[in-house]
């Protein structure tokens, strides 16, 4: 137990570290002088630059460039934008709070749709799972962004339910929310209903029948649990496909958010903020895994004592 | 005497692909254990679960009559079998490691049945809980209540389950293969603590493909094959004078102590304080002997008694901490692995699971033709040796082109013996070779190991946890546990009189039929 | 049954996108930049069967043209992938391990990274284009297959069959060629097929958000880009290149399961 959790914390300082030193060699790889690089297409005045060659240690060798970086970063230092003429993590603060809650809200709505859809289709009537896995097929198969195109000119364009651009609220949330999830939500629940349906072929899902279990208690107090090990698994990696997802979403509806702010750096070429998004989504990962294996141990207690 | 608790007369039950039970009859009453025997496919899991109403959406059941307490079932719904299950019926299944909810302690499993049933009050539910895990022989019942599954031993699991199958008190309680999964010695208390629920007056439906498991405890035995009951009687009319053909080969299907004399051949191997230990666990410690050519050595234990660890040494699968291992007067163990490797075809070996042996894309000639081509066969002949083995393990060259997967069980382990005759070897480590085969396939396997033997020489490591089984292929026999040698010596000595007290319990524990039944055996 | 004519469907479809892939003169008599002002923004018709879009030219005529850009990323970025991730896993699986723990670490840190976010980031530094486009999305998802190929490898080494080659005599070297690649390789096949399509989709993505083919490259992604300021006027040039993406996608995820279901 112990030790995994040590396992788990040495691979999140690898990762993170991974990340920073990803970031410092896309810097350094990018073609031309590290200088043009950072301001990307501005114009600076001499100091500027001479504020940059200080900053990133320029003039020093590259190793030493490298633990210059890596100390800022450390400190919580990601730079600054030359183009948005802030820093990089005033930038990507301005617009985390409409992507949490985008992502936040498609991963629930995918959360409980999917497992709703599990549990209903799970070993039933070939009809029925053979509709269900007909529109799972479709629904991993429609990439994203265009999903949020059609939902776009359909139900903004030409049923004019939803606000077409920008909308702040619930009902600017509706459409960004379905094209994001749908995929998630195929995927889960594809998996889901295949491990359900491994799990009642298991003996002591008779068990609870002989004892006079109805199908759904079965299914709700006895087989679910068996699958959150590798749903919370598929989750964890979905979230990095949400994040990506969100990039096209955001830009299609016109929303704020990390995802327009990296597309935005991506085309300008302002690398600072691309390297910033970059350690974000880092941090990320590492968040959402360590929150995977604290899942895991409530779920299984065979993992529980197994040290 | 009373009304039976449960009876059916002419039950039918087909799937779309197959009538899985064909005009079986049967009633328990109070205090009686009836037995259904059969194979895998007989039909005899199917007519029990019809008892619960549970044989699945796609089956068709009619039945003439199926009554249970006296009420006709044959027309329930699926409400009124719910409130049958687990308070009229109890089921209880093998292995309780897979037949218990693994996430969930097991008092919580034992407190389902009284939730569902609203046996007791639900302030009285843990109380419950604690006085089931004590009836049915669980010390500490407090702390067990709290622990998962996998925290227990086998027959305490076991236990929980019986437990929780009989919590609101059914009359009639169905065992499918309820020691199947255990140790002789574990499986000898769990028959015993059936024996007692019957002795109170508990209606008892047992499940087995064994006869000599349920020869202690029925009362009746049905004797079930492709979904008929060929034979129906009392146990002593079945066991001992049976009529049906089957039954008299079912019968003649469980082994008996072989009676040949050893023949003295050169020692092929030879080990010598052999000592293995994985972390803290010593799984051999201090184990030798010596197996001649021509002979076959039995390795008897339960689980975890070093046996198959025991195995992998001699293969040369897992190097010894200590001791070492002779082929032919010839060092094995601290060769290299090149050395070992020309060494390897005087050693084969026949797994428990064949299947998993095979690579799945090989076909049975291809399987064949590499075991030729390590024995040194030249290229040209491999086909028609291939085919003479075949015959050798009764089988012909119609499964050459097939897949393993798309062969029978019995069928995969003949192929299994024809590769590791392949190469010509000297000894043949045979691992649990029978243990997933059916009675009969079983005996023919057996029998074939026994013939191959006669004819070629070959000297068998046989390891098995069953000791008939043992007994009837064996020269010698070592009983390990806990991964040291106990007794070791001549079958008949240590099968028929041992003297250590671990021998004495195992056998004591093995089910076996009683001596006029065995003489009658004899007689047919 | 209903399974088979999937698959049928599915390899009619894939077949002719191939057929628009190497010769679109075939099925069209048109030429992809052949502009008509005068046809601009014009509905599905007898003359254009899928529309036109805002510079005149017929939609149908550049689907099929695209054909070749779209699949060729899709292709390429898989076959990219497939050929390092695999080199990588056998490295890991068979190297020892301290070259797996290093390979594996890698593999992880990559794998940390948010799928797309990687691609841009592969993008920022080298610019926008097919070639980039295609080495961003293998740089992705090679860990995958190299962590697919490590897995299967390290299973099959433990499997019944190699320990029964392996008592039977057989080499180390034998043992790896004959049994534990072959089989390791099976489901990597049937991964590599149905991912061509998630490929595509990245790939037509990336485009979508221009930063793959430039225009007037006829790519479908680029095609759904260049068309976003009319799709509240002229709705086929939001619908018809998606549509091509999709059945392309759905075809080849069709196929690959099939495979898949063959092999298991």
């Amino acid at each position: 137990m112990i030790r995994r959790i040590l396992t788990r914390l040495a691979t999140s300082v690898l990762v993170l570290w991974g990340a920073v030193t990803v970031s410092f060699t896309a810097l350094h790889l990018t073609p031309g002088n590290v200088v043009d690089v950072l301001i990307g297409s501005n114009i600076v005045t001499p100091e500027v630059r001479a504020q940059i060659i200080r900053d990133y240690g320029l003039d020093e060798p590259l190793l030493t460039q490298y633990a210059t970086y890596l100390g800022r970063v450390l400190r919580g230092d990601l730079g600054q934008s030359y183009q948005l003429h802030e820093s990089v993590a005033t930038a990507i603060g301005a617009q985390i709070g409409p992507s949490l809650q985008l992502a936040g809200a498609s991963l629930l709505v995918a959360i409980v749709v999917s497992t709703t859809l599990a549990i209903l289709t799970a070993r039933r009537k070939p009809w029925i799972r053979g509709l269900s896995s007909s529109l799972e097929l479709i629904g991993v198969s429609i990439p994203t962004f265009w999903t949020a195109i059609l939902l776009l000119t359909v139900f903004s364009f030409q049923l004019g339910w939803f606000p077409a651009v920008g909308a702040e609220g619930l009902a600017g949330l509706v459409l960004p929310v379905i094209a994001v999830a749908l995929p998630i939500t195929t995927m889960l629940t594809q998996m889901m209903r295949e491990g359900l349906e491994l799990t009642l072929e298991q003996p002591f899902v008779l068990t609870a029948r002989t004892r006079g279990m109805s199908d759904l208690g079965v299914r709700l107090r006895h087989a679910l649990r068996h699958v959150l090990i590798p749903t919370v698994t598929l989750i964890g990696w979905l979230v990095g496909l949400t994040v990506g997802a969100m990039v096209a979403v955001e830009q299609i509806f016109s929303r704020q958010g990390i995802g327009q702010l990296t597309l935005a750096a991506v085309g300008g070429k302002d690398l600072p903020v691309v390297m910033g998004v970059v350690l974000l989504t880092a941090v990320l990962y590492v968040v959402v895994n360590i929150v995977i294996d604290l899942l895991y141990l409530l779920i299984d207690p065979r993992l529980r004592s197994a040290s | 005497m009373s009304a039976p608790v449960v009876e059916v007369t002419d039950l039918h039950v087909s799937f779309p692909a197959v009538e899985a039970v064909r005009g079986v009859s049967l009633a328990v009453y109070p205090g009686e254990c009836v037995a259904i025997v059969g194979e895998s496919g007989s039909g005899k899991s199917v007519t029990a679960r019809t008892l619960l109403g549970l044989t699945g959406e796609e089956a068709t059941v009619t039945a003439g009559r199926l009554a249970i307490e006296g009420v006709d079932a044959a027309s329930f719904s699926e409400r009124q079998w719910r409130s049958i299950r687990g308070r009229r019926v109890g089921y209880v299944l093998q292995d309780a490691l897979v037949s218990l909810d693994s996430l969930r302690p097991v008092g919580k499993e034992i407190a389902e049945t009284l939730k569902l049933h609203r046996a007791v009050p639900r302030h009285e539910i843990p109380r419950k809980v604690i006085d089931l895990l004590t009836e049915v022989g669980v010390p500490e019942p407090e702390a067990r209540a709290r622990q998962y599954p996998h925290e227990l031993s086998g027959g305490l699991r076991q236990r929980a389950l019986i437990a929780s199958a009989i919590a609101c008190g059914p009359k009639l309680l169905i065992a499918d293969e309820p020691t199947t999964a255990l140790d002789v010695t574990v499986q000898a208390q769990i028959l015993r603590l059936l024996a007692e629920r019957k002795r109170a007056g508990q209606a008892l439906l047992l499940i087995s493909h064994d006869l000599a498991v349920v020869a202690k405890l029925a009362d009746r035995i049905l004797v079930m094959k492709d979904g008929v009951v060929v034979e129906d009687g009392t146990a002593s009319q079945v066991l001992g004078a049976p009529e049906h053909p089957y039954t008299k080969a079912l019968l003649a299907a469980i082994p008996e102590p072989s009676t040949r004399a050893p023949r003295a051949g050169e020692v092929v191997i030879r080990a010598d304080g052999l000592v293995k230990t994985f972390g803290k666990r010593t799984a051999v410690d201090d184990v030798s002997f010596e197996l001649r050519a021509g002979q076959t050595l039995g390795v008897v234990g339960e689980s975890g008694s070093g046996k198959t660890t025991t195995a992998r040494l001699v293969l040369g699968l897992l190097q010894p901490d200590r001791g070492s291992v002779e082929i032919d007067g010839l060092p094995w163990t601290g060769l290299s692995r090149e050395r070992q490797r020309e060494l390897r075809r005087h050693i084969q070996v026949i797994y428990q699971d064949p299947l998993s042996s095979f690579d799945p894309r090989f076909s049975v000639r291809r399987i064949l033709d590499e075991a030729l081509e390590v024995g040194g066969e030249p290229r040209k002949t491999r086909l028609k040796r291939a085919v003479e083995l075949l015959e050798q393990v009764g089988l012909d060259d119609s499964v050459l082109e097939r897949r393993p997967l798309k062969l029978s069980g019995g069928q995969r382990q003949r192929v299994a013996i024809a590769r590791a005759l392949a190469p010509r070897p000297r000894v043949i480590v045979c691992d649990e070779p029978v243990s997933a085969l059916d009675v009969s396939i079983q005996a023919q396997v057996l029998d074939l190991l026994v013939g191959l033997q006669a004819e070629l020489g070959v000297a068998y490591l046989f390891i098995s946890h069953h000791l008939g089984v043992v007994h009837h292929v064996s020269d010698h026999v070592l009983v390990l546990k806990d991964g040291q040698v106990v007794e070791s010596g001549a079958a008949n000595q240590v099968l028929t009189a041992p003297s250590a007290a671990y021998t004495q319990e195992l056998l004591a524990a093995v089910p076996r039929l009683d001596t006029n039944v065995s003489l009658a055996r004899r007689a047919s | 049954m209903r399974v088979r004519a999937g698959f049928t469907l599915a390899s009619v479809v894939l077949a002719l996108i191939t057929l628009a892939a190497l010769a679109p003169g075939l099925l069209t008599g048109s030429t992809p930049d052949a502009a008509d002002a005068l046809a601009a923004l014009q509905g599905p018709s007898a003359d254009h069967w899928l529309g036109t879009d805002a510079n005149g030219r017929d939609l149908f005529t550049r689907i099929v043209y695209g054909a070749a850009p779209s699949l060729l990323a899709g292709l390429g970025a898989t076959a990219l992938a497939v050929v390092v991730g695999t080199a990588l896993g056998l490295l890991a699986a068979l190297g020892g391990r301290a070259v797996d723990e290093i390979v594996m670490r890698l593999v992880e840190i990559v794998l940390s990274l948010p799928t797309l976010l990687l691609a841009l980031l592969v993008i920022t530094v080298t610019g926008p284009g097919t070639v980039n486009v295609i080495f961003a999305i293998a740089l992705y998802t090679a860990p995958s297959y190299a962590r697919l190929v490590r897995a299967q490898t390290m299973v099959i080494r433990k499997a019944g069959f190699v320990e029964a080659a392996t008592s039977l005599g057989l080499s180390r070297g034998r043992i790896i060629t004959r049994h534990v690649l072959p089989n390791a390789f099976e489901p990597l096949v049937v991964l590599a097929t149905i991912e061509v399509g998630t490929a595509l989709v990245a790939a037509a993505s990336l485009s979508y958000l221009g930063l793959g083919p430039q225009p007037p490259a006829p790519e479908w992604g680029a095609m759904l880009s260049a068309g976003r300021d009319y799709f509240s006027v002229a709705w086929w040039i939001a619908i018809f290149p998606g549509v091509a993406i999709t059945l392309t996608v759905l075809s080849i995820t069709v196929v690959g399961r099939h495979l898949q279901r063959r092999i298991s």
